[in-house]
């Protein structure tokens, strides 16, 4: 789906510019584009390096085990293939808890990590296992109790009441992450093979590959 | 609603101060411990570069090219008979595709129309509620090298669609 959707992009940008006569359009954007992917990268880099260490420091002092345990049974029901008290379970967490405080550059982090961990479990390397799709829904609708960047941009332009638009937020973004969750549970029962496969055979994860949802 | 504040507020620095000193009571070398951690970071963000390039790429030529426009008017007549304001309908298409193209067009909208009126009302609901699919389906699937992100791509976008509908009805009940 991936591949559709971004060879669809590319070839509709290049439809309309050409129809438009304009032509020129595509080179400039593209290369705007790419500049743009680079800078969010480069400034990925002091989040990620300065993130990373100190979740080593929680994982070694076993901080992170602490929570899987403790707070693990809590999101259980959402990752069922997850060994219970896995680390995977901490990270998961953690990132689940920055998104709902609005943490955006601590969210970010967490998550990666948990995706790392995540692809530990993972039997096939190149293709997303369930609790990974799980993890992308929760992140993707991401429930925020306050959205921060919106309060400031209306106190900005002089709004009676900035943060009004908390209730309708919180109502429209829990909305939004339970139809991801039932969806993807939907997904997960119709396509998934059973979890406790081992990892799968060559020829059939590069025929899945192959079926055209890379990301 | 002071108290989320005030968590949010206190969440990083707290994390910042308690992790450590909690680490150094459990015997870690904290210093050492952070510097190995921290050296994944690098690594980690630069893999992701190809992946938020060719995205990036893609979403500014659609931009640009008035593609989203077309689509825009396209749905228009379909949202006036819903009573949705049409003003909002691009948003829909912009925010499961760019964070920034659609905080820039929904600050546009606040603008325009100001921050109490029902447009910039949905349209700070709007972008507050959900976040952009592309860019952390990117960034996850990116980092760890996953290929077929199997049916991760539809999930995100449905919920995208439910939620942009959910923050105009909620707000047309509400206000």
């Amino acid at each position: 789906m991936v591949n559709k959707i971004w060879l669809g992009l590319l070839l509709a940008g290049f439809g309309f510019a050409a129809a438009k006569g304009d032509i020129n359009l595509v080179t400039k954007a593209a290369f705007e584009g790419a500049q743009t992917g680079v800078t969010v990268c480069f400034g990925l880099i002091s989040v990620l390096v300065f993130w990373l260490g100190i979740m080593r420091l929680a994982e070694n002092s076993g901080l992170v085990d602490r929570i899987s345990r403790l707070l693990g049974p809590v999101v259980k029901f959402l990752f069922p293939d997850v060994p219970k008290n896995d680390p995977a379970m901490g990270y998961i967490l953690s990132n689940m808890s920055a998104n709902l405080l609005g943490l955006g550059n601590a969210a970010t982090p967490m998550g990666i990590r948990a995706m790392q961990e995540l692809q530990r479990l993972n039997p096939d390397k190149t293709t997303a296992s369930p609790a990974m799709c799980t993890l992308l829904a929760i992140n993707t609708a991401s429930i925020t109790l306050i959205p921060t960047t919106l309060i400031a941009i209306r106190l900005n332009y002089h709004s009676a009441n900035p943060a009004e638009i908390v209730g309708s937020t919180l109502l429209a973004t829990a909305i939004a992450t339970l139809a991801a969750v039932l969806a993807d549970r939907w997904y997960r029962v119709r396509q998934a093979p059973p979890p406790a496969i081992p990892p799968s055979v060559p020829s059939s994860s590069t025929a899945a590959a192959g079926r055209g949802d890379g990301a | 609603m002071n108290w989320i504040h005030t968590i949010s507020a206190w969440a990083i620095p707290v994390m910042i101060a308690f992790i450590p000193l909690y680490a150094y009571f459990k015997k870690v070398p904290v210093y050492e411990s952070f510097v190995d951690g921290a050296k994944d970071g690098f690594s980690t963000a630069i893999g992701i570069i190809p992946h938020l390039v060719g995205m990036m790429v893609a979403i500014s030529v659609f931009r640009a090219s008035g593609a989203m426009d077309f689509l825009v008017d396209l749905a228009a007549p379909a949202v006036r008979w819903l009573h949705i304001p049409p003003e909002v309908l691009p948003l829909g298409f912009l925010r499961p595709l760019t964070g920034t193209g659609s905080l820039a067009f929904t600050t546009e909208l606040i603008k325009t129309y100001g921050p109490d009126s029902m447009i910039g009302r949905i349209a700070s609901t709007i972008q507050g509620s959900t976040d952009t699919t592309l860019y952390v389906l990117t960034v996850y699937f990116g980092a760890v090298g996953i290929r077929n992100g199997r049916y991760a791509l539809k999930v995100g976008l449905f919920s995208d669609m439910v939620g942009f509908f959910a923050a105009i009805f909620v707000c047309l009940l509400l206000f």
